[in-house]
């Protein structure tokens, strides 16, 4: 299900003085079953954008195509597009309200119009894809962890079958293993899916293992769209609008400073431990 | 003498079904020890759920030790007579800024504390100023904190706190809501604030990355203190920290990952001009 995004421009209070563009001429096309990281300090416009794509918001100018359909046209039917690309917010756990687990999963395709059979399917589907144990099913949701809740949330979505995932900010405040845990789960959704998936962060050491795409955003325009590599290659430049890139890429442009010849477009520890051990070897080092 | 000494600290809570049947005890806190000077930056690390939110709670009696005692400054934390003594003491920084602001505009704010003390009007005015001075927010004073990015609500919070004048700050995840943009922010002002002013600072978070500058590191694990020592101490010990659901900075882990390869480098290693150091020395 492809998304294509045209000229869109997005004014916040557009009548009144109070009036602030937050998407300036967003012009993107995001293929079926492509893992795409959107990144930007607070502020930028990631999650205005994510929030046209399905239709919570309407752009101020310019169009939305999905799978060649106008979103704008009079006569094309936003809630089955809502059931399509499925938004999980920003702390979705605060929006778990049923008694337990299961039931707060079936919420979603129970409104769908599914019967209660297809909708208990589409539920446990849901909860095994997102790795929760069984024995929570039964459980009141706010006697979960924070990561286990975020998951629940997620599945809540999920049920819904949707076509396109978007997670918006899924690992703030998370441990550390509770943000691997639901990163990895989010990999491995889509590979077994082929599920197109938008990830939505500020953390580049999390988004750089995992996506194929990363789009910066800037004061409500797209400022880089590339493979990780070439966008982490603007280092300087992502830190002027306040991000950074992955503590990686610092400690090889630090290593190539000081004269030792490593590829600096690497951005996760394993390659660039391989990487490191190489370059010591061919600059005649000795390493066991 | 130690600002916040702990004997034996244990907490427990009762869980209930919905009837309010008691459905079992639960630990939070066990048997925990602690000695912190004053002076100290402090961190206190743990996965969610270990226990150091409910154990910073202690430290400016907002809850009590079911067993066991803890002095802040000193004094007991049960002894009710000095309750307002130990808040003053000992202020306390939490998660989300937007549940601890409530001024229209950042000054007042700020002196809400010390109004609420009964400071004078004027002392409140000089308080306000070099409390919004030491975060750097002085030239925001007049704006409404509605207008602040998340890092800039944080650092009016920790003014709010400073302006009561405690010895000691507590700061409960200050950064886990903030952009990486904002996390800089604040942890900078708060290391300026245990450098320049000599303030005790006690940091909860889980962010590696913000407490290699500590003095000393806890680890806590179900309640109990696991680990204990200096940054690089703690950091040395990848696979430790990784059992008990934490990280290492990613620095740390790449020098662990090319020891694994056979490169000779210094355990614990914290930044990367350290790394860039040992590698150069090989």
């Amino acid at each position: 299900m492809s998304i294509i995004l045209d000229h869109v421009n997005y004014i916040y209070d557009s009548n009144q003085p109070t009036a602030k563009k937050a998407l300036d001429d967003v012009c993107l096309t995001i293929p079926d079953g492509q893992f795409l990281g959107i990144i930007g300090h607070t502020g930028s416009g990631k999650s205005t954008l994510v929030q046209h794509l399905n239709g919570l918001l309407k752009a101020t100018e310019g169009h939305i195509y999905v799978d060649g359909e106008d979103i704008y046209d009079k006569d094309y039917d936003l809630k089955k597009l809502r059931s399509k690309v499925g938004l999980v917010f920003q702390y979705p756990e605060h929006q778990l309200f049923e008694i337990d687990v299961f039931t707060d999963v079936c919420f979603g395709p129970k409104n769908l119009g599914y019967d209660r059979k297809e909708t208990e399917l589409l539920a446990f589907d849901a909860l095994q894809k997102v790795g929760l144990d069984k024995e929570y099913y039964y459980q009141s949701p706010f006697e979960l962890s924070g990561g286990q809740k975020r998951r629940v949330a997620i599945a809540g979505v999920l049920a819904m079958k949707p076509k396109v995932l978007i997670l918006d900010e899924p690992t703030a405040g998370l441990d550390p293993k509770g943000r691997e845990e639901i990163l990895s789960q989010v990999k491995k959704l889509r590979d077994e899916s082929n599920m197109t998936i938008i990830l939505v962060s500020h953390s580049m050491d999390d988004v750089a293992e995992y996506v194929d795409r990363i789009i910066v955003m800037n004061k409500g325009h797209v400022m880089y769209d590339d493979v990780p590599k070439e966008v982490f290659r603007h280092y300087e430049e992502l830190e002027q609008i306040g991000l950074a890139a992955p503590q990686v890429t610092y400690i090889m442009h630090a290593l190539a400073k000081e004269g030792l010849p490593v590829d600096t477009d690497i951005t996760t520890i394993d390659e660039a431990a391989d990487e490191i051990v190489n370059a010591l070897k061919r600059s005649g080092r000795k390493v066991n | 003498m130690k600002i916040v000494k702990a004997r034996d600290l244990v907490f427990e809570y009762i869980r209930r079904d919905e009837e309010g049947n008691v459905e079992g005890i639960s630990t939070a806190v066990d048997h925990v020890n602690l000695d912190i000077k004053q002076g100290d930056f402090v961190a206190i690390l743990g996965h969610n759920g270990s226990g150091k939110s409910t154990l910073a709670k202690h430290m400016n009696a907002i809850l009590y030790p079911t067993e066991g005692t803890i002095w802040v400054d000193g004094k007991d934390t049960k002894d009710e007579d000095v309750l307002w003594d130990i808040r003053q003491t000992a202020g306390m920084v939490f998660q989300n800024p937007d549940n601890q602001i409530i001024g229209q505009v950042v000054e007042e704010d700020v002196g809400f504390g010390p109004e609420n003390m009964g400071v004078p009007t004027k002392e409140i005015w000089e308080r306000v100023e070099e409390s919004l001075r030491a975060v750097g927010m002085y030239e925001y004073r007049k704006n409404s904190p509605n207008k602040l990015s998340g890092g800039q609500k944080q650092r009016v919070s920790i003014a709010g706190v400073l302006a009561m004048h405690p010895k000691c700050i507590i700061l409960d995840e200050p950064t886990a809501m903030l952009d990486p943009n904002g996390r800089k922010e604040v942890i900078r002002a708060v290391r300026a604030l245990n450098e320049v002013e000599g303030m005790t600072v006690i940091l909860i978070t889980h962010y590696m990355e913000e407490i290699i500058h500590a003095d000393r590191v806890y680890v806590m694990d179900s309640g109990k203190i696991a680990m204990e020592g200096t940054p690089r101490e703690i950091f040395s010990q990848v696979e430790r920290l990784k059992s008990l659901r934490l990280d290492v900075p990613q620095v740390t882990l790449l020098a662990y990952e090319l020891q694994k390869r056979g490169v000779k480098l210094p355990n614990g290693i914290l930044t990367t001009e350290e790394l860039a150091a040992a590698i150069k020395a090989l």
